[in-house]
């Protein structure tokens, strides 16, 4: 790295400067990075999820037994529901080892929790880039066209935002049947209005732009104009919102599953937390872990979803 | 102002129009037979059938869906499948739960969200904001059954025997009962819409206890409902406090706040007086939003703290296929959102000379 950082990322003239006197030009991504980890909240974020990224991915490595193996018979010595056991921290060494202990099923805590990362996060991920897909399309239509599609639209967007989403969540993904299909899908309508409402704002912002008529103006086509001239002003908000909306989605995922509506046969830190509950006063271990896997989780969503807000709008930032 | 009320209110009918056709049809959707989920799987078909026609189940989907509007008319939500009872009174008994538990966990979350907000904006980036703040992360990041589920680990496991210690679940300790304002003021005699409302205020077991009185019901009551609230009222409350903290932080910097300190005012009541009143608009919309996440986490909070309220209701009639009772009580939740929603806007115009102009 030089010496020279811009002093602001989205300022061009001391890109100029930086692009004179540094031996690496400055490019739009470059700053942007160096705005974004100039967040402390943002780099926490990062790491955080960077942990669980790797976790996702390398379950299968990661995990040291089958989520679904009972160790009964396995291992000599396992209790049920026995608390965690690291050797490293003073446990017997006689003991079998298991960081977040066993539960009443007799299975790794761990392994179960880390194998139930997948789940957890990939359907959060997978419901809001639906959401932002569906809610982009329906905002932009609604913010260009304007008139009477915008009215409806918008309108049909209040009555779903008129429900609690959890209670509108449970009842979707009991009318369309219990899968994990149907609990991402029911997470994703929920979330729509709150990106149709992101994008219609930056499309009526962006409409009445002089570049905007000018490529009208060109002969552009409509949707050329949308999607060219338009739609990138919502890229930011969109982003922000999409971080945060993960991080809710995961709780949205653990809420449904807790209360039984995604099958308990599932490996979710929800459904761990479901099926192991009343042993709450016995053996808070089990529900613990998973537990503070989805409040880590979502904490890291939270905190990058506020640091790129900051990142990318300077003035909050004084 | 008559006008900006009317226009608003206008708005609001087509999208209760809407809210009810979607409730009723995603209650129709919801796949399962309705008859054998009430009377088991051994019903006869001869015995559904007869059941299928008393309910009206076998007309056309748009003859069903005028028929529940002309009955919705009449203020009827019809009777529920499975309890043999009509909704009305199955509301009567259960909304109070939610309600006096959403309302306290919403006070909880104001009355200590809002200060520590403004403290935090204060004295920005010393501890006191800083450790607000994280906490205010954390707080956010939970879900609200793990956070129930630790206070009932702290409170009623790890606490036992102290006087810290507090009940795990339910409203009242078994014996403790709070009398119902029909007994206490001796009113057998009121029937109809009127004894209706009496039942339901007496259900608020806190109001009623304190109306009449019962100080020693009154603070089991409250007892019972402390971890609930908590756990129910810490994400709004985390929201709450950096909304606010937020607010006033860019209040402060606004011309007039240096203005008034530039003519001498005291500091104490340039923030008190001058900053925190324009501060605390925005926080008055955030309040009126954090209704339906309440909502949505009162059925967690009740699963956990085993309350029988709203959210529980709702919960078992989905996997009853109990129609009437997911009908009317998602419709009931809904009318509440848009109700408060709707004073929200309205408080808005008050506060707020402006918004009354556009």
């Amino acid at each position: 790295m030089t010496d020279h950082h811009p002093t602001h990322p989205a300022a061009p003239e001391f890109g100029v400067v930086d692009t004179l006197v540094s031996t690496r030009p400055a490019s739009l991504w470059r700053d942007t990075l160096a705005g974004i980890l100039r967040q402390r909240s943002a780099v926490i974020g990062f790491v955080i999820l960077g942990i669980f990224l790797f976790v996702v991915v390398f379950a299968d490595q990661i995990a040291p037994f089958d989520p679904r193996q009972s160790m009964l018979g396995v291992e000599d010595g396992v209790i049920k529901q026995a608390p965690p056991c690291v050797h490293l921290l003073g446990c017997p060494v006689d003991r079998p080892e298991h960081i977040f202990g066993i539960d009443t099923n007799f299975q790794d805590v761990f392994s179960r929790v880390v194998i139930g990362s997948r789940i957890s996060i990939g359907i959060g991920f997978a419901a809001i880039g639906l959401a932002i897909v569906a809610g982009g399309i329906i905002g932009a239509v609604a913010g260009y066209v304007g008139g009477r599609t915008d009215n409806i639209l918008m309108r049909i967007m209040d009555v779903v935002l008129a429900f609690p989403a959890l209670l509108l969540a449970i009842v979707i993904v009991s009318a369309l049947g219990s899968n994990l299909i149907n609990t991402m899908l029911a997470i994703s309508i929920v979330s729509i209005p709150i990106y149709a409402r992101i994008v219609r704002a930056s499309v009526l912002g962006a409409r009445e732009n002089d570049y905007v008529t000018a490529s009208r103006a060109l002969g552009e086509s409509t949707s050329g104009i949308l999607i060219r001239r338009i739609m990138p002003n919502a890229v930011t908000p969109l982003i922000v919102q999409g971080t945060l909306g993960i991080g809710t989605a995961v709780l949205d995922i653990a809420a449904l599953a807790f209360v039984g509506v995604v099958s308990l046969s599932e490996i979710t830190w929800g459904s761990m937390i479901a099926i192991e509950f009343q042993r709450l006063f016995s053996a808070p271990h089990i529900i613990l872990a998973p537990g503070l896997a989805i409040t880590f989780v979502v904490l890291g969503f939270n905190l990058l979803g506020d640091g790129l807000r900051d990142a990318f709008d300077p003035r909050l930032n004084r | 102002m008559t006008r900006f009320i009317a226009r608003r209110l206008l708005v609001t009918i087509p999208v209760l129009l809407g809210l009810i056709f979607i409730v009723f049809t995603l209650a129709r959707v919801i796949p399962g037979d309705p008859c054998r989920a009430v009377l088991g799987e051994r019903a006869t078909d001869a015995v559904c059938d007869d059941f299928i026609h008393r309910y009206g189940l076998d007309q056309p989907i748009p003859i069903q869906f005028g028929l529940y509007l002309e009955q919705l008319s009449r203020g009827d939500l019809g009777v529920s499948i499975k309890h043999s009872q009509p909704v009305t009174q199955l509301l009567i008994d259960r909304l109070p739960t939610t309600i006096e538990l959403t309302f306290m966990a919403l006070v909880f979350a104001v009355i200590v969200g809002v200060p520590l907000g403004l403290l935090s904006a204060y004295r920005r980036n010393s501890p006191v904001d800083v450790g607000s703040m994280i906490l205010a992360n954390i707080g956010v990041s939970m879900p609200v059954f793990v956070l129930g589920l630790l206070l009932q680990f702290v409170f009623a496991v790890l606490l036992k025997g102290t006087p810290f210690a507090m009940p795990p679940s339910g409203r009242l300790s078994s014996g403790v009962e709070v009398l119902s304002l029909v007994q206490v003021w001796q009113l057998e005699s009121v029937t109809g819409p009127l004894r209706g409302f009496l039942d339901f205020v007496s259900r608020l077991y806190i109001p009623t206890a304190l109306i009449t009185g019962q100080w020693g019901p009154l603070g089991d009551a409250f007892k019972h409902l402390l971890l609930p609230m908590i756990a129910l009222g810490t994400i709004p409350l985390a929201i709450i406090a950096r909304i606010t903290r937020s607010s006033l932080l860019e209040t402060l910097g606004l011309d007039y706040v240096r203005t008034a300190r530039a003519k001498g005012v005291r500091e104490r009541s340039v923030v008190l007086r001058h900053a925190t009143r324009n501060a605390l608009l925005p926080v008055v919309t955030i309040v009126g939003l954090q209704l339906g996440g309440l909502l949505s986490g009162a059925v967690l909070t009740e699963t956990v703290f085993n309350l029988t309220g709203v959210g529980r209701t709702v919960y078992e009639a989905i996997t009853g296929r109990d129609y009437v009772v997911i009908q009317g009580f998602t419709l009931i939740i809904a009318f509440a959102y848009i109700f408060v929603n709707l004073l929200v806007d309205l408080s808005y115009g008050f506060l707020d000379p402006r918004v009354r102009q556009r």
